[in-house]
């Protein structure tokens, strides 16, 4: 776990996930303080290729060795692809919580709801 | 505000200083402010399994007794045969209520003929002191609440010996005994157990000395550990946690602690623990392996039963725990379905210790 970061090309929902918005579709994972907060993350559930999310609901969860916690999806719409690598190797959502830890790749159903998502500054005054 | 506070204070090990120094997360457990972890569990974890860890258990509990009627009075208190304990030996048992539901498990250290020391898990505490002084009526023996006189070290793991030995003026106890010695000076009674299925030693030590006990382990190669590592250790090798797999609704021969009852002593509640052996148990603690995912305590077991602890292992690498179940599905090998937050999960019974040394 390196130190806390948020790159300023992300955008982020309150409950600690990012997303990174490419034409029509989103990359969603969970941030440097969800994954501090959480501690050694040891399993990660994925949902299903073809599910749909929704922004603000859960759509995974992600374990510690003591605790379990839901992953809220920052927005709307069906899932393409999930990052199967995190099966075997759940401790890249704490060493590389912006790459190797991304978690699923939406196609998005309602690109206005990126307008209600936080900037890396405003984010990060939600933190303190 | 300061009398109101503190009621509610948590209460800091003299380690506390060294656990901040070390990076500690503390969190509240039994009220007392304690290192979850330092570097990371799994770390501390492995460390141990390794080389040696330390660990800061100064929240367990210590009840002295004394007394012409010590012994006796102690076989009728605890479930295992008291007269067989040795005076520098140590002894696990449980503590029935008359029921036999278990209000503690228990490692008991003899002193001297009449002299004992009884370690409590640091939540039940206050209520075995209750239980050990209400019980004292008609025997010759003074009980006595010594947790104010000890801290309590744990240290564990393939190299801990030679690292405590090092601080020593003598040869430490071996498994199952204990002997007072002299660390870099200071009087300490070195204990040969543990709760990690390592070999080690507990340090049983006057508060004072604690940190300089902690800083020489730490100076040669023992790995700060905290309770969460402590409890990964300790299911591994499938000790009970008092209040996940131990408590007064159950027994202890459901909960696979009948070597440790001996009822012909007459122990309170060995009635009860005699007519369950005799009848057989309606349910059994197991170990179990999951095929995938975890566990986690309070997870319903489909058909009947109860997940108790569940983790991830960090030695197995696969999640693992411990299950109430029906004493059908108790034997090694049997396919259980457990209810993990809705999504049913395969698990098998497994052979316990799960990790084999």
């Amino acid at each position: 776990m390196a130190d806390a970061s948020y790159p300023t090309e992300l955008l982020y929902h309150p409950e600690h996930d990012w997303a990174k918005i490419e034409d029509g579709t989103a990359v969603f994972g969970i941030t440097w303080f969800a994954q501090d907060a959480l501690g050694e993350v040891v399993f990660f559930d994925p949902p299903e290729v073809g599910s749909t999310v929704t922004a603000g609901e859960s759509y995974a969860e992600v374990e510690s060795v003591k605790a379990v916690s839901d992953v809220i999806a920052p927005l709307s719409g069906e899932i393409v692809e999930v990052n199967l690598g995190l099966g075997d190797t759940p401790e890249n959502i704490n060493n590389d919580a912006y790459g190797d830890g991304w978690m699923v790749k939406v196609k998005l159903s309602d690109e206005s709801e990126i307008n209600s998502l936080l900037d890396a500054a405003a984010y990060e005054a939600t933190l303190s | 505000m300061a009398a109101a506070s503190a009621d509610t204070a948590l209460k800091r090990t003299p380690l506390y200083d060294r656990h901040v120094a070390a990076g500690a997360k503390l969190v509240p457990f039994a009220g007392w402010e304690m290192p979850v972890q330092y570097e990371g569990v799994r770390a501390e974890h492995l460390a141990t399994r390794a080389t040696a860890g330390v660990f800061d258990v100064s929240h367990m509990g210590e009840i002295a007794t004394a007394g012409p009627d010590a012994e006796t009075y102690l076989q009728h208190l605890l479930s295992n045969d008291v007269t067989k304990l040795q005076v520098g030996g140590a002894q696990y048992s449980v503590l029935c209520r008359e029921d036999g539901g278990v209000l503690d498990d228990l490692f008991t250290y003899r002193l001297g003929a009449e002299s004992f020391l009884t370690v409590t898990n640091a939540s039940n505490h206050d209520k075995d002191l209750a239980w050990f002084l209400k019980q004292a009526e008609g025997y010759d023996v003074t009980v006595t609440d010594a947790h104010d006189q000890y801290a309590m070290l744990a240290v564990q793991g393939p190299q801990a010996r030679e690292i405590v030995q090092a601080l020593a003026d003598a040869p430490l106890p071996d498994r199952f005994t204990c002997r007072h010695r002299m660390l870099r000076g200071q009087r300490v009674l070195v204990c040969g157990t543990g709760y990690t299925g390592e070999d080690g030693v507990e340090l049983l030590c006057d508060p004072a000395d604690a940190p300089m006990i902690w800083d020489e382990v730490l100076k040669r190669g023992a790995v700060p550990a905290g309770l969460a590592a402590r409890d990964t250790l300790r299911l591994e090798v499938n000790y009970h946690l008092y209040g996940n797999d131990l408590m007064e609704e159950r027994g202890p021969i459901e909960a696979g602690l009948g070597w440790a009852c001996k009822e012909d002593t007459g122990f309170i509640g060995s009635d009860a623990v005699r007519a369950v052996r005799e009848a057989g148990p309606a349910e059994q603690l197991v170990a179990f392996t999951m095929v995938s995912g975890i566990a986690r305590q309070g997870n319903a077991v489909v058909g009947g039963g109860e997940v108790t602890s569940g983790t991830m292992s960090p030695s197995l690498e696969i999640g693992i725990g411990m299950a109430y179940v029906p004493s059908e599905k108790a034997a090694e090998g049997t396919e259980l379905e457990i209810d993990v937050r809705g999504k049913l999960r395969s698990a098998t019974v497994a052979k316990k210790p799960l990790l084999k040394k």
